[in-house]
């Protein structure tokens, strides 16, 4: 059993928590995930790594309700337990394993996307502690959905940030950012690392291949077990087929055929969708378009 | 005079059956079990014990049964065997134990799996556990992975004395026999879990979550005061047949289908864990873990075709499974092989593409060859597509452990008959080092590794 020992609400529908786990805050690098289970019919949920605390024995994770699982994370408080917690999953960033003076000489453009803030999160903390300074550019819906700001511009060198609405930061999309700094003020970049909701993240390797920056990416694909023992998660890279939960979740963001990842995203839409609605509605929910209503 | 054949076992009606997910052969009664076990001609040189692979006293655990003393019969299997409800179930008998009975050579061979099963279900149901005395000597072993292997090397340790651990990556213990094998043949809480709980009775831990490799290294656990490890990883991860369109929506690993359903209950809708299976589904393979997926598939509602590549006489999955598949009106394309999967404007899976097969003479493993006839493609109407072509050893371990020797198919290398491997006190056994095989080579490599251990533990070194 994993303690919850801390919550927040950081926004409508994200939420903030800390969970002890020793194990994995010991083992845990940027770039990794975790698989929580909140109870014992609960489904394996992947989650990537905000952050860790080796002494402390927590792992950060930061959620978005999308769904019923989600939902039904939500709704735990500081105190309850999740009742299962395993990690560290997947390969760490990259960078971790680079020769430092190496990477000192890189200039990094971190690309996030929603909650995508969280898993640039432990990266550009990595890099600071080593010295490295990245520019941040963070793309929300509006004001009130932007998350970990203040914790993000004190790691970073430039921290931009774009909403759809205009509503905080400048008005548009994160690859308006992108053009903006690379075309207009002529910004060079050695590697852009992107994560966010899939489009985002296609969209914005779109943009870096015409702009010839190499770029990562983290992909989030439908996972069970997160130890390469199904293959749910498996996406194409360069035309080969690759586990994300093992071989990533971050690849070449160049030669990911995305269109692919994103319909594979969508194999449990209905089922997902008909066990959210039953359990908010209850009863009520007769299963259908809730226009033609159940009793009659 | 000897019956020539042998007590017939009562099983779930095939029409009711494909309807749930309740176990379909009900074994033995006492009175049945009494009756079958008199067919055993109590050889002197008995050939079934030599054909089992931990050496079960098979003709003296009969005779126990014989006079109705099951717990000592079960005290003779547990001397051998720490799963005996598992193994009686599960192992392939027919090209084990009970192919050299003498009693098959005119009629049926006895129905010495049935019987180790009726003795250990006589235990769980009726609440008895075999007590062991164990002198603690303090020692700690670390055992990676909760599968058969595991369960089996750290179930004799235990009684040899030693402090046992097992680290198991997934939320729950049983590896293939709790996330592989149905339901339908190997019931989770009535057997595996009770099971599972006489293994820790003898003082075994079973620390859940943590995946060697990731959470914590071999290296780590040495550090951790464990003096040996014994490496029971298993062979989790699946094949697939790289050709076109296999990534489309609705083609699954059996893997990830059966978790799905036995690890994760998506069947149940209480459980949170979907599934989705098309109403015309073909699996592709022919070995135990196609007929499972077959038939859970079937349970859920679909119209199920197996497509083979070679013949029926080839099928590698056991002869009752099999049986039961047919029975439940599975339909068997043999000699037919996938070349593409069809997928729809939305991606999702349409039809399968394959192409007719002949056999032509024997590969290097004796096996006969499949070759494509040539012109012979058609297309095979269906929705979803579980690929059961075999499954290797999952690189987790060894890619994060220095110094551990891989073969070129990444099975771990090591000592037949003591499981060491190329570290010192690492030892390994089971799918891991032999590829996916059967649950009892597992068990029997679990045994092998765990006496080898306690020769290495008590300083007699064994290179």
């Amino acid at each position: 059993m994993y303690e919850i020992v801390e919550k927040k609400q950081l926004a409508e529908s994200i939420y903030f928590m800390n969970i002890k786990a020793p194990r994995v805050a010991k083992a845990a690098k940027p770039g990794q995930f975790i698989i929580a289970k909140i109870d014992e019919k609960g489904e394996r949920i992947p989650l990537t790594i905000c952050n860790y605390d080796k002494d402390k024995k927590i792992i950060t994770i930061v959620f978005q309700v999308v769904g019923e699982s989600t939902r039904r994370m939500s709704l735990l408080n500081k105190g309850d337990y999740f009742r299962d917690f395993v990690g560290p999953l997947g390969v760490e960033s990259q960078f971790v394993n680079e020769d430092i003076s190496c990477l000192k000489n890189k200039r990094i453009l971190f690309v996030a996307g929603g909650v995508g803030v969280a898993p640039i999160y432990p990266q550009v903390k990595w890099l600071n502690s080593k010295g490295i300074k990245a520019d941040v550019i963070i793309g929300a819906k509006n004001k009130d959905m932007l998350i970990f700001e203040n914790e993000i511009k004190n790691e970073v060198g430039n921290l931009y940030i774009t909403t759809d609405d205009g509503s905080y930061g400048m008005k548009g999309l994160v690859t308006d950012k992108i053009n903006d700094l690379v075309n207009i003020k002529n910004k060079e970049y050695d590697l852009v690392v992107a994560i966010g909701p899939m489009v985002m993240m296609k969209f914005v390797a779109r943009l870096t291949k015409k702009l010839n920056i190499p770029t990562v990416v983290s992909l989030n694909p439908i996972m069970l077990d997160g130890t390469g023992m199904c293959g749910a998660c498996r996406v194409t890279v360069g035309g080969k087929v690759k586990f994300a939960c093992v071989d990533g979740p971050e690849f070449d963001a160049h030669k990911i055929d995305f269109d692919e990842a994103m319909k594979r995203q969508s194999i449990y839409k209905t089922e997902e969708g008909k066990k959210y609605l039953k359990n908010i509605e209850g009863k009520t929910h007769s299963g259908g378009c809730g226009m033609c209503g159940g009793d009659k | 005079m000897i019956n020539s054949k042998r007590i017939p076992l009562r099983e779930q009606d095939s029409k009711i059956r494909v309807k749930n997910f309740e176990e379909v052969c009900l074994g033995y009664s006492k009175e049945e079990a009494l009756l079958e076990a008199n067919r055993c001609l109590g050889c002197k040189k008995a050939k079934c014990k030599e054909k089992c692979p931990v050496n079960i006293d098979i003709p003296e655990f009969v005779k126990q049964i014989k006079i109705g003393n099951i717990e000592e019969a079960a005290k003779i299997i547990g001397k051998s065997s720490s799963l005996p409800a598992i193994c009686g179930r599960v192992c392939s008998q027919e090209l084990q134990c009970e192919s050299q009975c003498a009693l098959g050579l005119k009629g049926e061979a006895l129905a010495i799996g049935k019987l180790e099963r009726f003795v250990a279900d006589y235990m769980i149901e009726n609440n008895i556990s075999i007590t062991y005395d164990i002198n603690k000597n303090n020692k700690k072993v670390a055992i990676v992975g909760s599968g058969p292997s595991g369960l089996t090397c750290a179930g004799d340790l235990a009684k040899f004395g030693y402090d046992v651990t097992i680290f198991e990556a997934l939320h729950e213990a049983g590896g293939v026999l709790v996330y592989g094998i149905p339901e339908f043949r190997l019931p989770k809480n009535k057997i595996v879990k009770r099971e599972i709980e006489n293994v820790k009775k003898l003082g075994v831990k079973i620390e859940t979550n943590v995946i060697v490799g990731k959470t914590v290294s071999i290296e780590k656990l040495f550090e951790e005061g464990f003096q040996a490890v014994f490496i029971g990883s298993g062979a989790g991860l699946p094949k697939f047949m790289g050709i076109k369109g296999e990534n489309a929506n609705g083609v699954f690993s059996a893997n990830e289908f059966l978790t799905r359903n036995n690890l994760m209950k998506g069947f149940d809708e209480n459980y949170d864990t979907p599934i989705k299976i098309g109403k015309k589904v073909a699996v592709v393979g022919g070995g135990n873990v196609a007929m499972d997926a077959a038939r859970t598939a079937l349970r859920l509602g679909a119209k199920v075709s197996i497509v083979y590549r070679r013949s029926e006489n080839e099928l590698p999955a056991r002869a009752e499974e099999i049986y039961h598949a047919k029975e439940e009106g599975i339909d068997f394309k043999v000699l037919t092989s996938p070349i593409e999967i069809i997928q729809d404007d939305k991606g999702w899976v349409k039809a399968m593409k394959c192409v007719k097969m002949r056999l032509k003479g024997a590969d290097s493993s004796g096996r006969k060859r499949p070759v494509e006839i040539e012109g012979s493609e058609f297309i095979l109407d269906v929705d979803t597509v579980i690929m059961s072509i075999g499954t290797s050893p999952n690189p987790i371990i060894t890619s994060n452990t220095k110094g551990l020797n891989v073969s070129k198919g990444q099975c771990i290398v090591a000592c037949e008959e003591t499981g060491q491997t190329s570290i010192n006190g690492v030892f390994a056994g089971g799918d891991a080092v032999t590829g996916a095989a059967t649950v009892i080579l597992a068990m029997g490599a679990g045994k092998k590794a765990a006496k080898a251990i306690d020769k290495y533990l008590r300083g007699n070194g064994i290179k």
